[in-house]
């Protein structure tokens, strides 16, 4: 038996795997909490119907990487928990996902640019070395196929559309350019994922991703800026340092789980 | 040597026949393919290996719940459901005699879930689903997302009568 050490423990070092999953699990979760607010409010009912259901697979998506980053964490934290009893910088999705809803124009090319993201990240993680994260990468892969079909086809059906779906289409496409970048600037974590097999090189990620958007821009009329600008200014979602909504948009979502701890029904 | 026919895997597996999904309530969680492995340990403790049909479907939890009471109502004290995600769940499974039930019932089956091309596919390309009610092809698809995460909402323009069908994935 040793003596009680006065010596302070060294600092945990951060967990890179469940900061990897919170990543995966919080674009999600913050996503479908954002297309959900479409829910009775869809332009005609069956949008109203689809956007819902994206909703509904994102949210069962980020149930599958939370739980798994409770059980990598190792300290009795479930899905629920992560998600209802966290703060605002305790979050690690990218800012791209928690902007406000805007017009059906932005909602949809917000969705199409995070689809396009998913659906190349998807492929890349259902070979990943972890395969409890390619076995739910496996699954999610097949789900946002249909997404990106229907985002997509809206993109076609809007920038190929009238002139005002048109210049709303454009003026989403120019607004929400800026915040792909932090998609694909990858940091310690994320090398430390790559490095162990478990996620894939990002700068691949990021050609793959480009090109595909590129093809449907281009053949719905929608004009698509030369490069990425470089994510030197707006990133912070990764490390907790959101923009102002996603603070309002928690605070609706943790509400009722926080008035009435461990309520059930 | 030959496996009993009345061994606790197979009461079990029979009981399961007549577990129905809450959702499409013709087919049994069995027929749907969800239930992907059934353990009696020796001891008479029940594990029922389950998959969900999509990540998000809300009646996963009811599943869950009716499984473990019908079997318990079969005289086995202790059942526990325990969830799998590999492989993943896939409407190939759907069996010839189950997609009949669901033409029966008003859905169309899905089609094979052919998982060619790209990434990427805009407009859906493959062949348009056959009417359970006209059995016309003359279809087409209003959404792709009906009234629950399996289904597409279709419109039959041989017979006018708006359908859904069982998306393949």
């Amino acid at each position: 038996m040793t003596s009680p050490s006065v010596v302070p423990a060294p600092a945990e070092a951060p967990n890179a795997l469940f900061e990897f999953l919170l990543r995966l699990g919080d674009d999600r979760l913050v996503l479908g909490s954002r297309l959900s607010e479409w829910c009775g409010h869809g332009p005609i009912l069956e949008e109203d119907i689809a956007l819902s259901n994206v909703s509904l697979d994102l949210l069962g998506q980020a149930t599958m990487f939370l739980r798994l980053a409770g059980e990598v964490e190792g300290k009795g934290r479930d899905e629920d928990a992560l998600a209802y009893w966290r703060e605002v910088v305790d979050f690690r999705n990218c800012l791209l996902v928690e902007l406000p809803k805007g017009d059906f124009g932005f909602t949809v090319v917000r969705q199409f640019l995070f689809d396009v993201h998913s659906v190349v990240l998807m492929d890349a993680l259902s070979r990943s070395s972890n395969a409890e994260i390619a076995a739910i990468a496996a699954k999610s892969l097949k789900e946002v196929k249909y997404h990106v079909r229907h985002s997509g086809d809206w993109m076609l059906k809007l920038g190929d559309g009238t002139h005002e779906s048109h210049r709303r289409a454009q003026k989403a496409v120019d607004d929400l350019w800026r915040f792909t970048p932090e998609l694909f600037a990858a940091d310690d974590i994320d090398r430390a994922m790559l490095a162990a097999g478990v996620a894939p090189d990002l700068s691949a990620l990021k050609d793959q991703w480009l090109s595909l958007v590129r093809d449907v821009c281009e053949r719905a009329t929608l004009t698509t800026p030369h490069a990425l600008p470089q994510p030197s200014v707006i990133r912070g979602g990764r490390t907790g340092a959101h923009t102002e909504h996603l603070g309002h948009m928690l605070a609706e979502f943790q509400i009722v789980a926080r008035s009435h701890p461990g309520a059930t029904w | 040597m030959v496996a009993r026919l009345d061994s606790p895997r197979d009461a079990v597996l029979a009981i399961l026949d007549g577990v129905m999904d809450p959702e499409v309530p013709v087919l049994s969680v069995r027929e749907l393919g969800i239930v992907r492995d059934v353990f009696v340990g020796d001891d008479g403790a029940v594990t029922v290996t389950v998959t969900p049909t999509y990540s998000g479907c809300p009646a996963i939890r009811v599943i869950e719940h009716d499984i473990i009471a019908a079997i318990e109502a079969g005289g086995f004290a202790r059942v526990s459901v325990q969830t799998t995600y590999a492989p993943a769940w896939t409407t190939d499974w759907i069996a010839p005699e189950a997609r009949e039930k669901l033409k029966a019932y008003g859905i169309a089956p899905p089609s094979p879930s052919l998982d060619s091309g790209g990434l990427v596919q805009l407009m859906r390309a493959r062949p348009s689903a056959q009417c359970p009610y006209c059995s016309s092809y003359e279809t087409e698809v209003r959404s792709e997302f009906g009234s629950t995460a399996c289904k597409a909402v279709c419109w039959c323009r041989a017979c006018l009568q708006p359908f859904e069908e069982f998306k393949a994935i």
